[in-house]
């Protein structure tokens, strides 16, 4: 089967490359562009381990063919850093509230929280867990990363607040 | 799990999407969300030749609702997603049974690319949307070689993955008919886990008068290899005081009408509990409602 053209813009960069159509976004990202925070965890589109933003939408990498994702704009766990390569927000919460133990599940949690904070800047505690509710995390029991959500978004506010 | 090869189709109107059908016959797939289609594939329980991705076509997007004669109807485009569906304040307020069942769909993920009419169309009795077409007496829009034709909802389903969509088309559009103002819904599902298909899922629409039930509506999930539009449970209620007669009748008749199958979700005994649990909450739930908003409107 003849490989088909992609082009999108992965944290804020253009790429191009040839890809056979049933690669899965996944695994472009991985192999292709070297991405290996977006994790494989269930490849059944359960786990949420491949969470990734596209077109302001999260969405499992591991369910989608990278055809479908020709023209978008997505962003991995590597883009969501400041621009002076310090912590995003959710990460420096993610770590102060020591919100992971193995840590697989941290880059879908993080790239999906912060989706849900773009929609929803102040969530209530069910809030957060219904919203984070398609990314299993098997060590925590999602108690502090339920905390560092919450922080992150008391300190995005206050940070918004302080800008007025 | 790496599917078989196939080749990427993305056209950019619907009569492209069906010429494409025509010309590629049976080795071609449409594909919607891909939240089932891409599952069966990586399994390689399915392997088309051609996947016919639908969304860059407008015409398949948005939900519009307009007020005729004899009642208006929303229509839903194939393609707007779980996610839409919730969002949308304007179908919330016209029929707010679709809000509350899309919520209770799969995880945040899978309701930013899953889709109504992908829901409707792929024909698994375990979806949650073909039940609630069905009891909110929607019908669907086909589009293919020959035209445009509709199909009630409460006839579209054969068997599992079995419907009334022939090869060659397309499941366009959806229209619903506005419920009457006022009117009492709920939607109640039971489930393992976020994320699972529903254990049994009950969907509840009726009006309620002066204490009495003016129409009602009964639709249930995952209990047969088809969605069950029970008209006996709706024939049950309506005219009832909605009482506790009238709702064991319903529940009867919706017993009488599932035919659930033993799977890891539990046994057939288990399963009709579940169905009889669901739908009475569903009932009463609805009443609650109906009786509140028919309040709200005298004040």
């Amino acid at each position: 089967m003849a490989k088909m053209h992609v082009k999108m813009t992965v944290n804020g960069k253009a790429v191009e490359a040839l890809a056979e159509p049933r690669t899965l976004l996944i695994h472009f990202l991985r192999e292709e562009l070297n991405l290996t925070g977006p994790h494989i965890g269930c490849d059944t589109s359960h786990c949420g381990a491949c969470t990734v933003d596209l077109d302001g939408k999260s969405v499992k990498s591991c369910t989608l063919f990278v055809g479908q994702a020709n023209g978008a704009e997505i962003t991995t766990i590597e883009g969501i850093a400041n621009a002076d390569g310090s912590l995003h927000v959710l990460q420096e919460m993610f770590r102060e509230h020591h919100g992971l133990q193995c840590g697989f599940c941290t880059p879908g949690m993080i790239v999906r929280a912060r989706r849900l904070l773009a929609e929803n800047p102040d969530p209530t505690e069910a809030e957060v867990r219904f919203g984070i509710s398609g990314n299993l995390c098997r060590c925590t029991g999602y108690q502090n990363i339920v905390k560092a959500i919450l922080a992150a978004a008391a300190t995005l506010n206050a940070e918004k607040e302080a800008a007025q | 799990m790496i599917p078989a090869p196939f080749e990427y189709h993305r056209p950019a109107s619907l009569a492209e999407a069906t010429g494409l059908l025509a010309e590629l016959g049976e080795d071609a797939h449409v594909l919607a969300g891909g939240h089932s289609l891409i599952p069966m594939m990586k399994l390689r329980l399915a392997a088309p030749e051609h996947l016919i991705d639908l969304q860059d076509i407008a015409e398949l997007k948005g939900i519009a609702r307009t007020d005729g004669e004899g009642g208006g109807e929303i229509v839903i485009g194939a393609m707007t997603t779980q996610h839409e569906l919730i969002a949308s304040d304007e179908l919330a307020r016209a029929v707010p049974l679709i809000r509350e069942a899309a919520l209770q769909i799969a995880d945040p993920q899978v309701r930013y690319l899953g889709t109504i009419g992908g829901n409707v169309a792929n024909g698994d009795p375990g979806n949650d949307m073909p039940g609630l077409m069905q009891c909110l007496d929607a019908a669907f829009e086909l589009d293919g070689p020959n035209g445009r034709r509709r199909v009630a909802a409460r006839e579209f389903y054969r068997s599992a993955y079995v419907t009334a969509r022939e090869d060659g088309e397309i499941l366009s559009r959806i229209r619903i008919p506005l419920p009457a103002p006022g009117h009492g819904f709920a939607y109640e599902k039971l489930k393992r886990k976020i994320g699972d298909y529903a254990t049994a899922a009950a969907a509840v629409l009726l009006t309620v008068s002066g204490g009495r039930c003016g129409s009602a509506s009964v639709a249930l999930t995952n209990l047969a290899d088809t969605p069950v539009f029970a008209a006996d449970a709706g024939a049950a209620l309506a005219g009832s005081d909605l009482g506790a007669a009238a709702v064991d009748a319903a529940v009867a008749a919706a017993l009488a009408a599932i035919d659930p199958a033993a799977d890891n979700r539990g046994p057939v005994a288990f399963k009709q509990h579940v169905a009889g649990v669901m739908l009475r909450r569903a009932i009463a739930r609805a009443t609650e409602r109906a009786t509140e908003r028919a309040a709200e409107q005298t004040v």
